[in-house]
């Protein structure tokens, strides 16, 4: 535990310590107001709640988490600073968590500053603020599935770009495996349990579930699943390295 | 004396590529390891097999008695390593870096910035420490990277070309800094530059294509040359054939060579018989003879040639 906090510490010191933090907030928390104001309609609506701007997520963390994601072992990777980091005296597993919690408590940041959204539906009207926390909690979650997918890509390559692409492609096919797009591919052939499983795998239906306020706990179980999917499956691809 | 590393006949290859074949070693305390080889003769990849960045196909790695392959936290919290290069987080400032590596390696509090400071002034890095690592000049990063190995003072200390590209200076001080250690630690150190055998190893292994081809202290490597304990004299070219002849009949001699020919001189050397000194025996002949030398040396063999005859002469066998 304490190395994983280590590890974590210091990865959020190198966010801070470079432009990527400021750049990633201030696009996400510019992007999430633009989409909720402009396309989402959020005035038009005429509702006291934060549909509009949630309603967008999925679809900024397609671009926005695989850009973060794709640098957490390919960077390590190209610069050689691996090396470093695996011959210290800690486990892979910590220093995957570690660097997974620092992305996602950044992510984390950079959501919790869209609160302006927050003060305003309060002003304007009488939002159900249980919503809309429950909504901050899905969406969360979602972005840690986003990011432990990404990271497990990441371990991957050394090329960046490689990673990003791939990565966004994954989750895209995740987040619209509950979409007709998807579905219909398997329709024609598969039995309907399997056209079924891979509804049940989409990001979105899970998402629009919380966000209306019903937080399950198969939707729960969904999320952490992922991510712990993902996350150990990284660790296996950084401990096949070492053995390739 | 305890053994400190162990290889055991360590193996490794990626893909259709055999980088290290069969590598057996041991490094007692006190010693200082020059680990020699050409580039790609599987230097590096052995270090990263004794310091388990990566699994070898066979063979067993131990740092200090303990398994690199079973406990790897335990071995590698006794382990200091420079990699190639001397990789870091360029984005932080060299005390940050070392404050996250002390953290890491279990210091807290007091202890923790005692033995960053401590790492600080020994790799003379106090004048940058709160500079970004990737600001800093090559030599001054290979530092961090030399302080990063060294703050735990680790009782292994493997260091993967660790004067590489710094300027005469830079190189002499990190030399010093591994004397300085020696003591108490097995070191190794993989380098291409034989002169840094000569100054600073007790010991030097040769490596070509992932085999061990040579294994023993420097002076033993130099004496593997014929020009060991060789006499090259100068003199006036005119006496060349009188004092060549007369060179010739000595006892300790095998031949006698004509080297170089300049401005009226002539230079000669003279090869002993495998383990014959002559230095003496030429002298007195000179005396003798009342020839008037310019110049004598009494040849040690140089480090390149032997590194050199090693592992090329090896490379003819495998093509035969």
């Amino acid at each position: 535990m304490r190395n994983i906090w280590i590890i974590t510490k210091r990865e959020l010191g190198a966010y801070f310590g470079t432009p990527l933090a400021y750049v990633f907030a201030v696009i996400f928390v510019a992007l999430t107001g633009a989409f909720a104001f402009f396309i989402g309609n959020f005035f038009e609506r005429g509702q006291a709640d934060l549909q509009p701007f949630f309603n967008y997520h999925p679809w900024l963390y397609l671009l926005l988490v695989p850009a973060i994601a794709m640098r957490l072992w390919a960077e390590e990777r190209k610069s050689g600073t691996i090396e470093l980091l695996m011959t210290l005296p800690i486990s892979t597993s910590e220093a995957i968590i570690g660097k997974f919690l620092a992305a996602w408590i950044f992510i984390g940041i950079a959501l919790a500053l869209t609160f302006p959204m927050w003060i305003t539906v309060n002003i304007l009207g009488k939002p159900d603020n249980g919503v809309i926390l429950a909504s901050y909690i899905g969406s969360f979650l979602m972005a840690g599935a986003f990011l432990a997918i990404g990271s497990c890509i990441s371990a991957l390559t050394k090329n960046q770009v490689i990673a990003f692409i791939v990565a966004a492609t994954i989750c895209f096919l995740m987040v619209m495996s509950g979409l007709e797009l998807v579905l219909g591919f398997f329709r024609g052939w598969a039995p309907s349990f399997i056209v079924d499983a891979v509804a049940s795998m989409s990001f979105l239906n899970h998402f629009e579930l919380i966000s209306r306020g019903v937080i399950t706990l198969p939707s729960l179980f969904f999320y952490f699943s992922i991510i712990a999917l993902f996350l150990f499956a990284n660790v296996i691809v950084v401990e096949q390295r070492k053995a390739a | 004396m305890a053994v400190l590393v162990e290889a055991d006949r360590l193996r490794k290859s990626f893909g259709p590529i055999l980088a290290v074949e069969d590598i057996s070693l041991k490094v007692e305390k006190g010693e200082v390891l020059g680990f020699l080889g050409p580039n790609g003769a599987g230097k590096s990849t052995t270090m990263k097999m004794l310091t388990g960045f990566l699994e070898p196909d066979a063979g067993r790695a131990r740092i200090c008695g303990i398994s690199v392959a079973d406990r790897p936290k335990e071995a590698k919290s006794k382990l200091g390593y420079l990699p190639e290069g001397a990789p870091a987080y360029g984005d932080m400032t060299a005390r940050s870096f070392l404050n996250f590596i002390a953290e890491i390696r279990g210091f807290d509090g007091a202890n923790k910035f005692a033995h960053v400071d401590i790492a600080l002034a020994r790799t003379g890095l106090e004048s940058v420490a709160t500079q970004r690592i990737e600001t800093l000049s090559k030599g001054y990063k290979r530092r961090v990277g030399l302080a990063q190995a060294i703050l735990h003072n680790p009782e292994v200390l493997i260091m993967d070309e660790p004067t590489d590209g710094l300027d005469p200076n830079q190189k002499h001080h990190v030399r010093e800094l591994i004397t300085e250690m020696a003591k108490d630690k097995a070191i190794i150190v993989s380098t291409h530059i034989l002169e840094e055998v000569e100054a600073v190893c007790t010991r030097a292994v040769v490596i070509d294509r992932g085999r061990i081809v040579a294994d023993g202290t420097a002076e033993a490597l130099q004496r593997r040359m014929p020009y060991h304990n060789a006499v090259a004299i100068q003199i006036a070219a005119s006496e060349a054939d009188r004092v060549a002849a007369a060179l010739a009949v000595l006892t300790g001699v095998a031949t006698v060579e004509r080297v170089a020919a300049a401005n009226g001189h002539i230079r000669l050397r003279a090869l002993p018989k495998p383990g014959a000194s002559i230095a003496a025996d030429v002298g007195a002949l000179l005396r003798d003879q009342s020839i008037a030398v310019e110049e004598l040396i009494v040849e040690r063999g140089k480090l390149d040639d032997v590194f050199r005859e090693i592992t090329t002469s090896n490379e003819d066998a495998r093509h035969a």
